[in-house]
């Protein structure tokens, strides 16, 4: 190999290198950093990891919606009219929670069963349904 | 009746944009001038049509035509005018005509403005412009007409979404689209060269302003919806790493590496198939932004009603307008030759480093956005969180805001390290020194604050040295005069993203935020301010009732008092809450109050209350940055009436 093309080879595996490193990082930072979904059912089932983050979605459970002690915390019942989750949530819920509303919570499981929410999402638009949730036709979104 | 004079303006104006894409291209072809002419013409009947046929839907939102179905659903008797106006675009139909007619506006321009261009070229790029209005006209005749009548007609509107009546919404679509769409005018002339086989510094002199223009609108659009969403949404934040952003950030990000591209393809004729390229995909990435915000695959705070035949007609046209473009670059940027060779250490290297940097710190906005789509696909689902875009986005685009500062005191086509190092090192001691100083006079010290406002100092002085350097050998007078509005608008640019770093730093970084229950008489103190909350009254308004909180806000040490407002609204008609936030906005800092909800008889509600210091400086760096687009984009070169010139006399004219 001329000296020239030695040059160029070193830069093509070097341009190789660095792209693969970034490659490699790109998607090691994005596996820490997706979350999965889960349906209540499946969190009943125990198929919900049990000290990550992840996402839950479904229909907020009439009736269900409390308030225990004078604090900001609020408690209520997420289902996907199979199974059911409660989800305990301290801070400010968004302007369109409602019973009956679908929502996603993002948060973890307590020891007891609970989704401890860190956020809680409700759409924009009261008629929009959030992809993970559709095809779960429910009675009580019927009715809105 | 002027429903059906709309509907049919549109479907004439599709017939116009068959014209207007074929005829010129054969002309242009086979050598027949008189079909090139067509061109023109044929590019303004296309405004008219699609003028009319906004305008009529105009029409039936001002004079409440509840038999149309898109105003019976996006409309009321009570809605205020601007609103009304407004509305027009406030859902999926109407907003898919104003992207054609600003699409039209575009094609208008361009037929009009561009005298130094040649005929041929000017119509070849017209006609592109016509193919993509053609793609959207039939889009919006086949799937989603705003015509469609409802019979009978509804007694009244179910009124248009609240969260849209606001002003900031009402301009955040029209400048987002006069962007996105304004990227198909670079997309054109780079269509257009690669059929002529001709990417020079004349094509790339007349692109420029174009690209600026759009750059600058849609830097505004996103600026906008920033704006609204931390003043509207009521959760005190400002980018949320959203599909939707996403969508407008990444043709924005390729946008800005495309204006930084044709600099060099002007000045050295050099990195021309790139440009092309990079013309193509912002112009892509725009219209993949339009299929995901229309198809509703991605989970967003945007709520668009979803369709599947629209995401399907929306991806087929992508996968028609990308493949096409890239098999046609793919067949002619062998033709492509630069005229010289590139050296990392100059200022063509540095601009290589740019759209390096920006490219890929793009595709990793984008593996993350299209990452759970992918993973959909095979059966899971998952969501990619606002860690990974701030960490990916942090880590690439830094460097890039060193590269910004000796990009601008870089010489053209080789510089020397010896040089470089000598005249920057002093600069960049005395910026480590004096950020230094800067952060430690912040509340606590944080290595974010002091490499944000590094940076920033870095820029703003090195974009002074800049100056200084250009009217240090030149009378003040002959420099003025001598001096293009490009470098200007250069700098501007960057000064702009200066501001903007120190807005994002310190506002990411020394945020007050406190969620809390408080009963009427609760003082609380935040950041130094005491606010207490004396209760809450209702108020009726307009087309919506207000239950207004009152807050009365002093300073620790007294020296400053000011009364606060937030609201809870519910629209009438849809009976939705919403969340008005009261803001007492200052330069450097923003106080915040959002009303959550009442929680017990007595009174208690759940408030949000934030400090916020610098976040107007985001904003701000937003708008310097679209000024210096729009400084740039007048520059008086762009507008002489030239057809083509040798590089060398060009390199003599044009400032480094």
């Amino acid at each position: 190999m001329t000296p020239a093309r030695k040059k160029r080879l070193a830069l093509i595996l070097l341009m190789v290198g660095g792209v693969a490193t970034g490659v490699g990082f790109a998607l090691k930072s994005l596996d820490q950093n997706i979350m999965f979904f889960f349906t209540p059912t499946e969190v009943v089932n125990g198929e919900a990891p049990t000290n990550k983050l992840f996402r839950v979605g479904g229909m907020v459970v009439a009736g269900s919606v409390e308030r225990p002690g004078d604090g900001l915390t609020v408690r209520f019942d997420l289902t996907d009219n199979e199974q059911s989750v409660t989800v305990r949530y301290a801070g400010i819920l968004p302007d369109l929670f409602r019973e009956g509303q679908g929502i996603i919570a993002n948060g973890k499981l307590d020891g007891s069963g609970d989704f401890i929410a860190e956020e809680v999402l409700a759409k924009h638009d009261e008629n929009y349904m959030p992809p993970e949730l559709a095809g779960m036709h429910s009675e009580q979104g019927a009715q809105q | 009746m002027i429903p059906e004079i709309g509907q049919f303006a549109l479907i004439v104006a599709l017939c116009v944009g068959l014209v207007q894409a074929l005829v010129p291209l054969a002309g242009s072809s086979l050598g027949i001038q008189r079909w090139v002419a067509v061109a023109v013409p044929a590019a303004l009947a296309q405004l008219l049509f699609v003028g009319i046929s906004y305008a009529c839907l105009t029409f039936a939102f001002l004079s409440h035509d509840f038999s149309v179905l898109y105003v019976a659903k996006n409309s009321n008797t009570e809605l205020p005018l601007i609103y009304r106006i407004s509305g027009v675009w406030g859902s999926h139909e109407g907003s898919l005509l104003l992207w054609a007619l600003v699409l039209a506006l575009w094609s208008g321009a361009v037929a009009v403005f561009t005298p130094s261009v040649p005929r041929v070229m000017r119509a070849r790029v017209l006609a592109v412009l016509g193919l993509v209005s053609c793609g959207f006209l039939l889009f919006i005749i086949a799937t989603s007409n705003p015509f469609e009548r409802l019979l009978p007609a509804a007694v009244e509107g179910t009124d248009l979404n609240p969260l849209l009546q606001d002003i900031g919404l009402a301009l955040h679509p029209p400048m987002l689209y006069l962007g996105y769409v304004g990227f198909s005018v670079a997309f054109a002339f780079a269509i257009a060269a690669l059929i002529s086989g001709q990417v020079d510094s004349a094509w790339a002199r007349w692109a420029r302003p174009w690209t600026n223009i759009a750059w600058l609108f849609l830097t505004l659009g996103i600026a906008l919806g920033s704006w609204w969403a931390y003043y509207e949404l009521g959760w005190g934040g400002w980018w949320f790493w959203d599909p939707v952003e996403n969508a407008s950030f990444m043709p924005w990000l390729i946008g800005t590496a495309l204006m930084h591209s044709l600099a060099i393809t002007e000045k050295r004729g050099t990195f021309k198939a790139w440009t092309a390229l990079l013309a193509i995909f912002a112009f892509a990435l725009s219209l993949l932004g339009t299929f995901l915000v229309r198809s509703g695959v991605l989970t967003s705070v945007h709520a668009f009603a979803s369709d599947p035949s629209r995401g399907v007609f929306i991806l087929g046209f992508l996968v028609v307008v990308v493949g096409g473009s890239l098999a046609l670059y793919a067949w002619r940027a062998p033709l492509l030759k630069s005229a010289a060779s590139t050296r990392l250490l100059s200022r063509d290297g540095m601009l290589l480093l740019n759209n390096a940097f920006l490219t890929v710190v793009t595709a990793a906005i984008l593996l993350g956005t299209l990452y759970p789509i992918a993973i959909d696909a095979m059966g899971g689902k998952i969501s990619v969180g606002p860690p990974y875009f701030n960490l990916m986005f942090i880590s690439i685009t830094a460097p890039l805001g060193v590269l910004i500062g000796i990009g601008m005191l870089i010489r053209w086509k080789q510089d020397s390290l010896q040089r470089l190092t000598s005249r920057l090192r002093i600069p960049a001691l005395a910026v480590l020194l004096v950020s230094l100083g800067l952060t430690l006079a912040l509340p606590q010290w944080q290595w974010g604050a002091y490499l944000g406002i590094a940076m920033a100092l870095w820029i703003s002085v090195t974009a002074a040295m800049a100056l200084y350097e250009r009217f240090r050998h030149r009378a003040l007078m002959s420099a003025l005069r001598s001096t293009p509005a490009g470098f200007y608008g250069m700098l501007l640019g960057h000064l702009g993203i200066a501001v903007f770093i120190i807005g994002i730093t310190l506002t990411s970084l020394y945020t007050s935020e406190k969620d809390l229950r408080m009963a009427p008489g609760d003082t609380y103190t935040v950041a130094g301010y005491e606010f207490t909350f004396h209760g809450v009254r209702d108020f009726n308004v307009a087309n919506y009732v207000a239950t207004r909180g009152g807050f009365s806000v002093r300073s620790v040490d007294g020296g400053y008092r000011t009364e606060m407002f937030p609201e809870k609204r519910v629209y009438r008609v849809q009976n939705n809450p919403m969340t008005e936030a009261a803001i007492d906005a200052g330069i450097a800092r923003d106080l915040f109050i959002a009303l959550g909800e009442p929680l017990d008889n007595q009174g208690a509600w759940a408030v949000r209350i934030y400090y916020k210091p610098f976040i107007r400086w985001i904003w701000l760096g937003a708008i310097i940055m679209s000024i210096g687009g729009l400084v740039a984009a007048s520059d008086r070169r762009y507008r002489r009436l030239v057809r083509s010139r040798s590089p060398a006399r060009e390199a003599a004219e044009q400032p480094s």
